[in-house]
């Protein structure tokens, strides 16, 4: 159907072909958070890593910064319809933290990402790992901002962004897939943007 | 919640302006929906070569009239869709809309309160659901809004707000204006700061049990800061944040 009168406006045809459908090119960065900024202290900071219920392993701040880093530059799209090109990220990869932690591969199908301010969200073990997400430190050289979910947080750019959880303390790997904060409230469980899985009754 | 969601057609039934720079549209959906207050819709807007924006807009109406939905739509400097909405949309025109959408910045007068709302400029949208639902159910939960508004003419729903507030019925308002000076006692004339959050939690007879606050993310942050340094539980804060 189309809208009397509208005619919208056009992403640039240089970087169309990385817009997916019912995105619209921001060079801003909003912000979306379901409750307050958590008060992270680095000295009370830890990252746990677990299978199931139990805690394999915790990295406590200088632990965790003593991990190899890699820089990446990715496309971000979040499901409130932003996307943002060429975003620049240095963190650790779930691959090398996969690695320290002793595991050549995941050790269960499905992850479960935790927030210090409570949050969770749900990611497939195989959209974490060769090279395709990071627990990230740093945006744009930078320590990563509080409200952008400093210290550390999530990234997993090819699917939405309510994925790359904030604040995050800890990936719980998990047998089935479990829904999240966001999943539990009407978002999908996958959220390919291409596939524009926003909702649960997206295909 | 696990209704389908899929997209149907509302025509624009009404278009009232708001100020210089909102105005609200209300919407009559083909299928009329059960919400709640807090939650948004998605609308899409296509283009005769099939090119779509779609956008979120929190439901400003009672959950009590779902067969008319009020959206208020506040013009953004170059904005693809607000700008349809200010220019060109008229009443009779017909938009595609999603919903109900978001199981989180919700409240329902079985949730209890004291409830303390604060809004700044739209985001006062949510928040105005949430009080024409508690009106509308004769509710008498004690609930305050802070309403954060750059001057007295831009404040949203001011005076549907200030005619709730008369029915002394445990509904307070205190409008903080950041560019006028206040005209009413206990309105502010000055952005949202600690001492303000002490006063409107004070004006509350206990601790709030549910604070919503929306707006900008620099206002929700700002805000939600003079809250926890006030000593409110992180729990019991949701936030909805506009914009970048």
């Amino acid at each position: 159907m189309a809208t009397r009168g509208f005619g919208g406006r056009r992403t640039p045809a240089d970087v169309a072909s990385r817009i997916p459908p019912g995105q619209a090119l921001t060079t801003g960065f909003p912000v979306l958070s379901a409750g307050p900024t958590p008060r992270v202290k680095l000295a009370e900071w830890s990252f746990t890593l677990k299978v199931g219920p139990r805690p394999l392993v915790k990295w406590d701040w200088d632990a965790f910064n003593a991990l190899p880093r890699t820089r990446i530059t990715r496309d971000i799209h979040c499901v409130t319809t932003w996307s943002k090109l060429d975003t620049d990220w240095e963190g650790v990869t779930i691959d090398d933290l996969l690695a320290a932690a002793g595991f050549a591969a995941p050790p269960t199908p499905f992850v479960l990402a935790h927030g210090f301010d409570g949050y969770s969200t749900n990611v497939p073990s195989a959209d974490l790992v060769g090279g395709k997400a990071m627990v990230a430190l740093s945006y744009d050289g930078a320590p990563l901002a509080p409200d952008h979910g400093g210290p550390a947080r999530l990234l997993v750019p090819h699917l939405y962004f309510w994925k790359s959880a904030k604040w995050l303390s800890g990936l719980q790997f998990t047998e089935t897939d479990t829904a999240g904060f966001w999943e539990l409230r009407g978002y999908h469980m996958y959220g390919d943007p291409w596939r524009e899985q926003r909702y649960h009754d997206d295909l | 919640m696990t209704a389908p969601l899929g997209w149907q057609t509302a025509r624009i039934a009404e278009i009232v302006p708001r100020g210089a720079r909102v105005k609200s549209f209300f919407l009559a959906p083909e299928r009329p929906f059960v919400f709640k207050a807090g939650q948004h819709v998605d609308l899409r807007l296509t283009a005769e070569d099939g090119y779509q924006a779609r956008r979120s807009y929190s439901i400003a109406s009672s959950p009590g009239q779902p067969e008319r939905l009020e959206l208020a739509v506040e013009k953004l400097e170059d904005g693809e869709v607000s700008s349809f909405f200010h220019e060109v949309a008229q009443v009779g025109d017909e938009i595609e809309l999603r919903g109900p959408i978001g199981g989180h910045f919700v409240w329902d007068v079985a949730d209890g309160g004291p409830l303390l709302l604060v809004g700044a400029g739209s985001g006062v949208a949510p928040l105005m659901a949430m009080l024409r639902h508690r009106a509308d159910q004769g509710a008498a939960t004690p609930a305050l809004l802070l309403l954060a508004s750059r001057s007295w003419d831009e404040a949203l729903f001011r005076d549907e707000l200030i005619g709730l507030e008369s029915r002394q019925d445990g509904f307070r308002l205190m409008i903080a204006t950041s560019r006028d000076a206040p005209r009413r006692a206990g309105d502010h004339g000055r952005r949202f700061d600690r001492p303000m959050a002490a006063e409107a939690l004070a004006g509350l007879p206990e601790a709030p049990r549910h604070v919503f606050i929306c707006g900008s993310n620099a206002f929700v942050e700002a805000a939600a800061g003079a809250l926890l340094d006030e000593g409110v539980a992180p729990g019991v804060i949701r936030t909805e944040r506009y914009g970048g």
